[in-house]
């Protein structure tokens, strides 16, 4: 019995690490495939023209260094704007999506009235169908309202984009918290709006991070509508310029990689930063859903 | 809302709430900015897409109503129709190709994620990095990499042996579109991975252990505990594969291979057809109607597929859920 129950441990432990090897192996093969590509072009952007191409898989060593692509992005390109531009229209963009995604999460979950079903099916409605599909209607309500070429026309869009994921997400969340806290406020003679920002809102603060974070990445990465609406060079997004910038210096390859590297860079140092309440708020939206 | 209802009234402040709040005034503040901004800019647009597409531009400028004209035109005109069924069903193999690759692929890292290996953190917070980047990023890190030109792709395949496979792949008509559908999943694994490994993680603990004590191998326990309690988190990714491919789908080949979907039009797809037509290139003036009707069966295509999934796929799923 004893050397039956020995021998099945042994062979239990054996095989814990051989499983733990070939997790690590898959886990560890997959994840140089996922950022291969990044380091590869990182690194030969701080290379000059002959080591990009002699020796593509190497470190920038004393001979190849060289930072000539930065400085063309730098003079060449008006990179600096682009920014501002982006962060502009996200920043706003994310601010809007929060304050009217709280409002409205907070009416549909806290208050009866009629309607109420109505309208919290119609407001995530968007979430199945792509804001993307109205395009055409959207170009032309824009040439209307004379905001072609403006960033107001992207925070619009994207406001309107990301509503309801926010809206959603929040009315789930607000469901969930405590009535008598709100009451109690109440009886103390604080007013509704008062109840909202003063009582609700620092209650959903975490909530509201995920949502930001889950929000921010469409609207920085988006190209579609940044061609499509505001193409002009003064309201150029950051993916939209390096879009363009590259299909003018094809043949520039240290300035190719250096403006990759340039957009690239600051995702990664906020992702850095916020990784874990990304993460966290993936994982709270799935195990709800 | 049934339950939300009853709760409010069984609730003993209730009387008292109600008296204090009184008017609507605060309920049509709180929400009106929201459902202004979103009918007006997502609702409207998208209903005025539907409209456009019954109409025809006239020489003038004015509009005339031909009711499904251009539906028949994209369907059945020997023009439209060849390219409106090509880029649905590039589409479509898009689709597969995901469903075949990056979701297997996320539910096995998913898995293995879910052993809480060391350095589980750091795999998950690096697998998924691709995924913030901008596709155009994407697009040309990957052109880049498999562009004969530089021969990065080539040595480091040379280097293993294999360099007689390579081929410019991103070039040629047989393989363009598999290349472009590989740099997606390359770049989206790690949305179903996170969202299947959250999912891994919600299985409850007792179960596990009552599954261990039944005898079950880890394996067994994977297949026969873990995997029916999660089909519906699969279903969602399923969903979502879905309509990311008529959406996000254009930027990426937007960016590597421009808007005609080359080589000759293997890579063109849904979105790059809407973009087409709705603003036109060297050999096509734009025409907003036609565009407007190529949204409109992108909507329609969505409207099926996501149909198919809360009837069909669903409802047989709720079966298992606890």
């Amino acid at each position: 019995m004893s050397t039956v129950d020995t021998t099945r441990a042994r062979r239990g432990r054996m095989g814990r690490i051989g499983t733990a090897a070939g997790v690590h192996a898959v886990l560890l093969g997959y994840t140089l495939i996922a950022i291969f590509p990044v380091l590869i072009v990182v690194m030969n952007s701080f290379k000059n023209r002959r080591g990009i191409f002699t020796e593509p898989l190497a470190l920038p060593g004393p001979e190849t260094f060289s930072a000539e692509g930065y400085a063309t992005v730098l003079t060449e390109g008006n990179f600096l704007l682009y920014y501002g531009n982006s962060l502009i229209v996200t920043v706003v963009s994310l601010f809007l999506i929060l304050l009217l995604g709280a409002m409205a999460a907070h009416a549909l979950s806290e208050y009866r009235f009629k309607l109420n079903a109505l309208l919290s099916i119609y407001m995530i409605l968007g979430i199945m169908v792509p804001i993307r599909l109205g395009t055409v209607a959207i170009l032309q309500l824009m040439v209307d309202l004379n905001l072609v070429n403006t960033l107001i026309s992207l925070i619009l869009v994207y406001t309107a984009q990301g509503l309801p994921i926010a809206v959603f997400i929040l009315t789930e969340f607000m469901r969930t918290l405590s009535r008598d806290i709100k009451d109690c406020a109440r009886v103390d003679g604080l007013s509704e709006y008062r109840i909202f920002f003063e009582v609700v809102v620092p209650l959903i603060r975490p909530v509201l991070a995920t949502v930001a974070v889950f929000s921010m990445i469409p609207i920085w990465n988006d190209l579609w509508f940044p061609l499509i609406l505001a193409s002009s060079d003064a309201t150029k997004t950051v993916t939209l310029g390096v879009q363009q910038f590259i299909g003018q210096y094809t043949v520039n390859w240290s300035a190719v990689l250096a403006s990759l590297s340039i957009a690239i860079l600051p995702v990664l140092v906020l992702y850095a930063i916020f990784s874990r309440q990304l993460i966290s708020g993936i994982t709270a939206g799935a195990v709800k859903g | 809302m049934t339950e939300i209802v009853s709760e409010a009234s069984g609730h003993s402040k209730t009387k008292r709430r109600r008296r204090k709040t009184g008017g609507i005034s605060h309920i049509v503040v709180f929400l009106a900015p929201a459902v202004l901004i979103y009918s007006i800019f997502s609702i409207y647009p998208l209903i005025e897409s539907l409209r456009l597409s019954l109409f025809d531009g006239q020489s003038d400028g004015s509009s005339v109503w031909i009711g499904l004209g251009n539906y028949d035109r994209l369907l059945f005109d020997a023009n439209w129709a060849v390219r409106f069924w090509n880029a649905l069903w590039n589409n479509l193999i898009l689709f597969f190709i995901h469903m075949i690759v990056q979701n297997p692929l996320g539910l096995l890292l998913a898995a293995l994620l879910s052993l809480a290996p060391r350095f589980g953190g750091t795999y998950r917070t690096l697998i998924f990095v691709p995924t913030l980047l901008s596709v155009v990023i994407v697009g040309f890190v990957w052109e880049l990499i498999l562009s004969p030109l530089w021969g990065v792709a080539e040595g480091l395949m040379s280097g293993v042996g294999l360099g007689w496979l390579y081929a410019p792949w991103l070039g040629l008509e047989s393989s363009a579109l598999t290349a472009v559908s590989l740099i997606s999943v390359w770049q989206y694994v790690g949305i179903p991975m996170m969202l299947i490994y959250a999912a891994l993680l919600s299985v409850p603990d007792e179960l596990l252990d009552a599954a261990r004590v039944d005898g079950l191998s880890g394996w067994a326990i994977f297949w026969k505990v873990k995997l029916p309690l999660i089909l519906p988190t699969l279903g969602i990714v399923a969903i979502l594969t879905y309509i990311g491919n008529f959406t996000s789908a254009f930027d990426l080949i937007y960016s590597i291979q421009g808007v005609l979907g080359p080589p000759d039009y293997s890579t063109d797809i849904m979105g790059t057809l809407m973009f087409r037509t709705f603003f036109g290139q060297q050999t096509q003036i734009g025409d907003i109607y036609m565009g407007a009707t190529v949204a409109s069966m992108m909507f329609f295509i969505i409207l099926i597929g996501v149909t198919i999934y809360l009837v069909g796929v669903q409802r047989r799923l709720t079966r298992y859920e606890m």
